[in-house]
């Protein structure tokens, strides 16, 4: 038996503290249902139709990609940081590759960090996407999701025209990334933002002012600004209650300081507000990789700095410094010097901070990922109570909960 | 990387940075460690002194640090570092724009620290999945229990002497009704 969290109920005739033990029913939603995207079980205790208490349960998709990391070599976590938040992999690996390199105190080329900021804002736009249009389908809206997957499709296509794989990207390396601009492709670029755009138009018109939804998202959920930073939130929760705190702004990494995006903020907090605050947001992302693609400099997409990239193959085979460092590097692996770095990047939930550990060994100490909507989850309870059973699946829907991502 | 890199990397963590001043002026027998490698100020303090150094650092206006960012351990076993487990904690301040990493060094055998649930709400999950994989005890927390993996797993995964690939056996069903007896008699 676990014990029920109470808070305060808005509604009135509830109040917190009496004996419901009469009264309440209990349901268990998930972890095997269809509004639960992903697995994570929520038992609720009902008073009629109203939340009075709440207890998630998560680690359902536990995968230990934490021990996994610390008993892999340095390079052989980027593909297990794919499967970290899988609407949105390449924020993973740029994300993974920035720490390590914090760790080194390297910086990749300019190119590299352009390209990643084109395609971590492509993934975000998609991590976006997925989320609105799931929210969408939820509560009825299922034109939206099917447009909006529409939408996500053309980005996924360059995503797979940049790193071979739609979802399973392993995109970045140390110092740079896996390989540069394929042929074409920021004009494939420029013409998928021009489709984006109109589908996020014709969107803005379905649904922005359309009462059903409105009446199913405005006021719930809403969560003060206190309780937001008490909880730890981040990312386009935390701008919805009106902080307009960003990772990209407040800690300027990769290029983002030569770049110019506005960020939006909501004022109470609720479904209606998330959704706005991240549908401007795809609209400035996609102001964000315009810039980028037009300041696209010339110059090495990876860093020529010995024992970070693994060497030419004409050097592996024809000087013996080469074949040294390319043996090193397989058997070995990448050493970062020792020392202990904390590295957060805006993800598409929030700060998506890595923590790592290294002895100067080939084998990192520890591999620490800070998940963004772990603590979105926890304050599940608090932004439920006192809510329609209903107003789960909105609110839920708008946490954008990522299995992966949670429970690593 | 070479001899010199390292080097230069202890003349960078020599330097105290303002919050480090700060911690030292206010809890002169607290603070045992400082660095700020690659820019992150680090300071590790005792234990008996992290509760109140908490407190002071959300509170005080002079660190008004607003989020509890992260919360985690590190198990040294294999570093051959005594004591064995070092607890670090990440907060960020908005109002101030800075980070500062908390680190304390915990005992092997006397891996418990006070719980800090009643600063921060977050901290209530962070605090549980610590416990579940390092199998550190929070002191004062309300309701410790696993969070990531299920009840009767056997052992904390994150620590460097559970192998990665030990298997432990198959639940079980539970009965429905242990689960919840909400509105019915029996």
């Amino acid at each position: 038996m676990t014990e029920m969290n109470t808070l305060e109920s808005p509604i009135k005739g509830i109040k917190s503290g009496e004996d419901y033990s009469a009264s309440v029913m209990s349901i268990e939603i998930g972890p095997a249902h269809p509004a639960m995207h992903g697995i994570v079980r929520f038992t609720t205790h009902l008073d009629g139709e109203v939340i009075v208490g709440m207890d998630p349960e998560i680690g359902y998709l536990h995968r230990g990609f934490e021990k996994e990391s610390e008993n892999s070599k340095w390079i052989q976590v980027i593909p297990y940081t794919d499967r970290l938040n899988y609407v949105s992999p390449l924020l993973n690996n740029i994300g993974y590759s920035m720490a390590v390199e914090k760790l080194y105190g390297i910086e990749a080329p300019r190119r590299a960090e352009f390209t990643r900021v084109i395609m971590g804002e492509i993934s975000r736009i998609t991590d976006h996407l997925t989320c609105l249009g799931a929210v969408a389908m939820e509560i009825g809206a299922f034109t939206f999701f099917l447009w909006f997957i529409k939408a996500r499709e053309y980005l996924w296509e360059l995503v797979e025209e940049m790193s071979g794989a739609r979802l399973t990207t392993n995109w970045t390396r140390f110092g740079g990334n896996a390989n540069d601009l394929p042929d074409g492709f920021l004009n494939d670029l420029s013409d998928r933002l021009a489709k984006l755009k109109d589908v996020m138009s014709e969107c803005d018109k379905l649904l922005t002012r359309n009462k059903i939804f409105i009446d199913r998202v405005k006021g719930v959920g809403s969560f003060s600004k206190e309780d937001a930073l008490s909880f730890g939130f981040t990312g386009p929760l935390l701008r919805a209650c009106g902080i307009p705190y960003d990772v990209r702004r407040a800690d300027p990494y990769s290029v983002y300081d030569e770049l110019d995006f506005e960020i939006p903020v909501g004022s109470v907090g609720d479904c209606f507000d998330r959704f706005l605050v991240r549908m401007e947001e795809i609209r400035q992302s996609i102001h964000i990789i315009e810039q980028a693609a037009d300041k696209m400099p010339e110059g090495p997409f990876m860093t020529d700095e010995r024992m970070l990239h693994y060497p030419d193959k004409k050097d592996v085979y024809g000087n013996i410094e080469g074949l040294i460092d390319h043996f090193k590097l397989v058997m070995e692996g990448h050493q970062p010097p020792a020392g202990e770095i904390y590295m957060p990047i805006e993800g598409g939930n929030g700060e998506l901070g890595f923590y790592l550990v290294s002895d100067g060994g080939g084998d990192p100490v520890r591999v620490r990922l800070r998940p963004p909507c772990f603590n979105l989850v926890s304050a599940m309870p608090a932004m439920t109570i006192g809510h329609y059973v209903a107003d789960i699946v909105p609110i839920f829907g708008s946490v954008n909960m990522i299995g992966g991502e949670m429970d690593r | 990387m070479s001899e010199g890199s390292s080097k230069k990397d202890m003349e960078e963590s020599t330097e105290a940075g303002e919050l480090t001043n700060l911690l030292q002026r206010e809890f002169p027998n607290a603070v045992t460690g400082f660095h700020s490698h690659r820019g992150d100020e680090t300071v590790v303090i005792e234990r008996d002194a992290f509760e109140s150094v908490c407190s002071f650092l959300r509170d005080d206006s002079r660190c008004s640090f607003e989020i509890m960012m992260d919360l985690t351990a590190v198990d040294r076993l294999e570093m051959e570092v005594t004591p064995r487990f070092e607890m670090v904690y990440h907060f960020k301040s908005l109002t101030h724009a800075r980070r500062l990493r908390l680190k304390v060094h915990l005992a092997e055998d006397d891996c418990k620290i006070a719980s800090i649930h009643h600063l921060w709400k977050a901290v209530d999950w962070y605090e549980r999945e610590c416990y579940d994989m390092f199998g550190i005890q929070f002191e004062g927390h309300p309701d410790l229990r696993r969070i990531l993996m299920y009840e009767e797993f056997e052992g904390h995964p994150l620590r460097k002497d559970y192998p990665i690939d030990k298997q432990q056996p198959l639940l079980e069903l539970k009965e429905v009704e242990e689960r919840h007896t909400y509105g019915r008699d029996s």
